[in-house]
């Protein structure tokens, strides 16, 4: 227990020393604080220019009932008499655009706007605006002002997320509940591959550079991969609490200096505790299938080509991002919450968006807990035996052979 | 059922240990005996389970069939803090430096080291000044040197050395025996591993030979070379000795002959001709044969 102990300590320290650690451990939050000053200086030099001009735009009544109402806030509609001279005004820039409103307007509703601008889309404040322009001229004397206003204006919309219980829920959703799942996840299989893959890049060193059976001679296999495991895993541990805490404050400033589609952006602590808990068991799992791999693989580089294939599982679910996202509780949902590699990344994910029912937690957890103890047993064996086996990887076939006869 | 007290006051006891991987049978029903105090050769070519006996005796494999007790004790976790193992495949972290790989070695085998101790092993060695340095910064012979600290740095009451000299040059393979005989006068036990013979020869006090396995010899060096002496004698002389009675034949060597003796004859009934016929001789040895030559005798026999 004391060896273990001592293991760990120094794979700790070891590790909190390494530069490539300190970087990516330092690197999110300090994105994060650049990119909402960078925003905030770019947004203050926004506000000392004014952008928005007056905009003229020329019309070409054909049905002669359209007279009043042209005057709109930062929009003046100028009539036109017929076309060619609306062009020849739109080309001597007198006026940016414009648009004829048909003899048969009434029955058919149709406009048609020229302009010189090739545009992705009808720029809002014109549609707007020529919008209110009909609406007013329609209506002014036919009905009541406050009613004219309702059909230029039908519905302000304001949505609320309701629980099952008829509570307002947590969480509203809105852009910040769709953006943050997909943050924290990557987050997530970061932190948990970063420490494992550390363990991995050790074991494999420690082969190759033949410090493996001096250690052998001191500590038991057992207390060799104990130390490992936990000391890497305290030193994740440390990298993904500084993210998460670092994430919420960022959340906080973000939504609070940037606003806008940012506004609904905050951490839940049950978002922070169940990341805690999915980093941990993720973490474990990997770990003690890269300290197999680790100890299978001849060289370092060797038992990164044999992790692979399991890394690759984890971020399956980033393949299905949009039926997850589209369908929190479907199918693919679940199979991907219940599925051991898979789960950590699906159930931030799904968590963002969706309710996920206690039982489907309760599952997960309980599924990947016995996956990890039952690997454990497993990649004990594969460690004693092939710890020492220098030179060559094994093929597949000899691993079970060997593993048979363990 | 065997002497318990033997078993209890020698330094190794191993008994009928086997390993067999696959269909290959690595380390065959050996025993042996390590007393305190010695220096005990295990020998043999490359591939006869010298090291396989080894890590059983260390628990980092265990044996088939058959049990170890090293120190007076069945094997334990905690046996091991009372070994010094230097393996043949060794290493140390490339990016530690040469007093905290010290410092965390000796941790791992519950002994805090204090930096007297540490310092006083590197000067032994003439390496102190080099104490800060990464052990990727030092040669390889220094880092051999460290290397067998490391493995003495918690004052082992058992010493095991797997091809210990391999990489060394002639000046630190003289030092390193001169340490290794120290630590025997200083009543530790210490086996010597090795497939080069004739280090056994200068340093150890008894042995066994090992191959493919099995048992080929276990024994007293002297009694073993005793028992495979020829009857023969190695001779340095001047003038013409060739019509010696009893010689049947003779063999021309670097720096002697050796002439090989019919059944009757004794080293000694040469010697009393050579001073009877006044011959000037500069060397004279009975003929005892390197171990190089037993095991090539024995592993020639078996291999037919």
């Amino acid at each position: 227990m004391n060896k273990t102990l001592t293991i760990l300590k120094h794979e700790f320290l070891n590790t909190l020393r390494r530069k490539s650690f300190l970087l990516m451990t330092l690197a999110f939050p300090l994105l994060g604080i650049l990119a909402i000053v960078g925003y905030q200086i770019i947004s203050g030099l926004d506000n000392t220019v004014p952008v928005e001009e007056t905009v003229v735009i020329g019309y070409v009544d054909q049905t002669n009932s359209f007279n009043n109402y042209a005057n709109q806030e930062k929009i003046i509609l100028v009539s036109q008499p017929d076309h060619e001279t609306a062009f020849g005004a739109m080309t001597s820039g007198e006026i940016s655009q414009y648009f004829i409103i048909p003899e048969d307007y009434l029955a058919t509703g149709v406009i048609i706007r020229y302009t010189l601008d090739r545009e992705m889309d009808i720029p809002g404040n014109v549609a707007m605006a020529i919008r209110e322009f009909l609406v007013n001229n329609l209506l002014t004397g036919q009905v009541d002002s406050a009613i004219i206003e309702r059909v230029a204006y039908p519905m302000s919309l304001s949505s609320i997320t309701l629980d099952s219980d008829g509570q307002i829920s947590t969480n509203q959703g809105g852009f910040g509940a769709f953006v943050l799942p997909y943050i924290f996840s990557l987050l997530l299989i970061m932190a948990i591959f970063t420490s494992s893959g550390f363990l991995l890049q050790g074991l494999g060193e420690e082969k190759e550079n033949r410090v493996m059976e001096i250690l052998l001679s001191s500590v038991s296999p057992r207390q060799l991969i104990a130390g490992k495991v936990l000391g890497l895993g305290a030193a994740g541990l440390v990298q993904i609490v500084i993210w998460l805490v670092s994430a919420r404050y960022l959340a906080n400033m973000a939504s609070s200096s940037i606003g806008g589609v940012l506004s609904s952006l905050s951490i839940p602590t049950d978002f922070l505790i169940i990341s805690l808990i999915y980093f941990i068991l993720g973490y474990l799992l990997f770990a003690v299938i890269m300290a197999g791999a680790g100890s299978i693989g001849a060289t370092a580089r060797e038992s990164q080509q044999l992790s692979v294939v399991f890394t690759l599982t984890a971020v399956v679910p980033f393949y299905f991002i949009m039926p997850i996202m589209e369908n929190p509780n479907g199918t693919i949902s679940q199979i991907f919450t219940f599925i051991p590699f898979t789960a950590p990344i699906t159930v931030i994910m799904r968590m963002g968006i969706a309710e996920i029912p206690l039982w489907q937690f309760a599952i997960s957890i309980t599924i990947m807990i016995v996956t990890i103890i039952g690997l454990l047993f497993i990649v004990a064996k594969i460690f004693r035996t092939f710890l020492l086996m220098y030179g060559k990887t094994p093929k597949i076939s000899e691993i079970f052979k060997y593993l048979r006869q363990a | 059922m065997k002497n318990v007290n033997s078993e209890l006051s020698a330094a190794v006891n191993v008994n009928n240990i086997s390993k067999t991987y696959g269909k290959k049978t690595v380390v065959n029903d050996v025993s042996f005996t390590v007393e305190q105090g010695e220096i005990f050769g295990l020998i043999g070519p490359n591939g006869a389970g010298k090291t396989t006996a080894i890590r059983m005796m260390m628990d980092i494999i265990k044996p088939d069939s058959g049990y170890v007790y090293i120190l007076g004790e069945k094997l334990k976790e905690k046996t091991k803090n009372r070994i010094g193992y230097l393996p043949e495949e060794r290493g140390l972290y490339k990016k530690q430096t040469v007093i905290d790989t010290m410092r965390y070695m000796s941790s791992l085998k519950g002994v805090t080291a204090d930096d007297t101790r540490l310092e006083m092993l590197l000067k032994r060695v003439g390496m102190l000044p080099h104490k800060n340095k990464k052990i990727e910064e030092i040669s390889r012979g220094m880092g051999q040197l460290i290397q067998f600290l490391v493995t003495i740095i918690h004052n082992p009451d058992l010493i095991i050395l797997d091809e210990p000299f391999s990489g060394l040059d002639p000046v630190n393979t003289e030092l390193l025996k001169d340490l290794i005989t120290e630590l025997k006068n200083q009543g530790k036990a210490i086996i010597f591993s090795t497939h080069q013979m004739n280090q056994v020869e200068e340093l150890c006090d008894r042995l066994f030979m090992i191959n493919k396995g099995s048992k080929m010899l276990y024994g007293n060096l002297a009694e073993i070379k005793q028992e495979y002496r020829d009857n023969s004698v190695f001779i340095n002389y001047e003038g013409d000795i060739s019509r010696l009675n009893g010689v049947i034949s003779s063999r021309q060597k670097d720096k002697y002959t050796e002439f090989f003796l019919d059944e009757k004859t004794t080293p000694y009934d040469i010697l009393q001709q050579l001073i009877d016929k006044r011959f000037t001789v500069n060397f004279f040895e009975v003929g005892t044969p390197s171990l190089n030559e037993i095991f090539l005798r024995i592993a020639g026999g078996n291999n037919e």
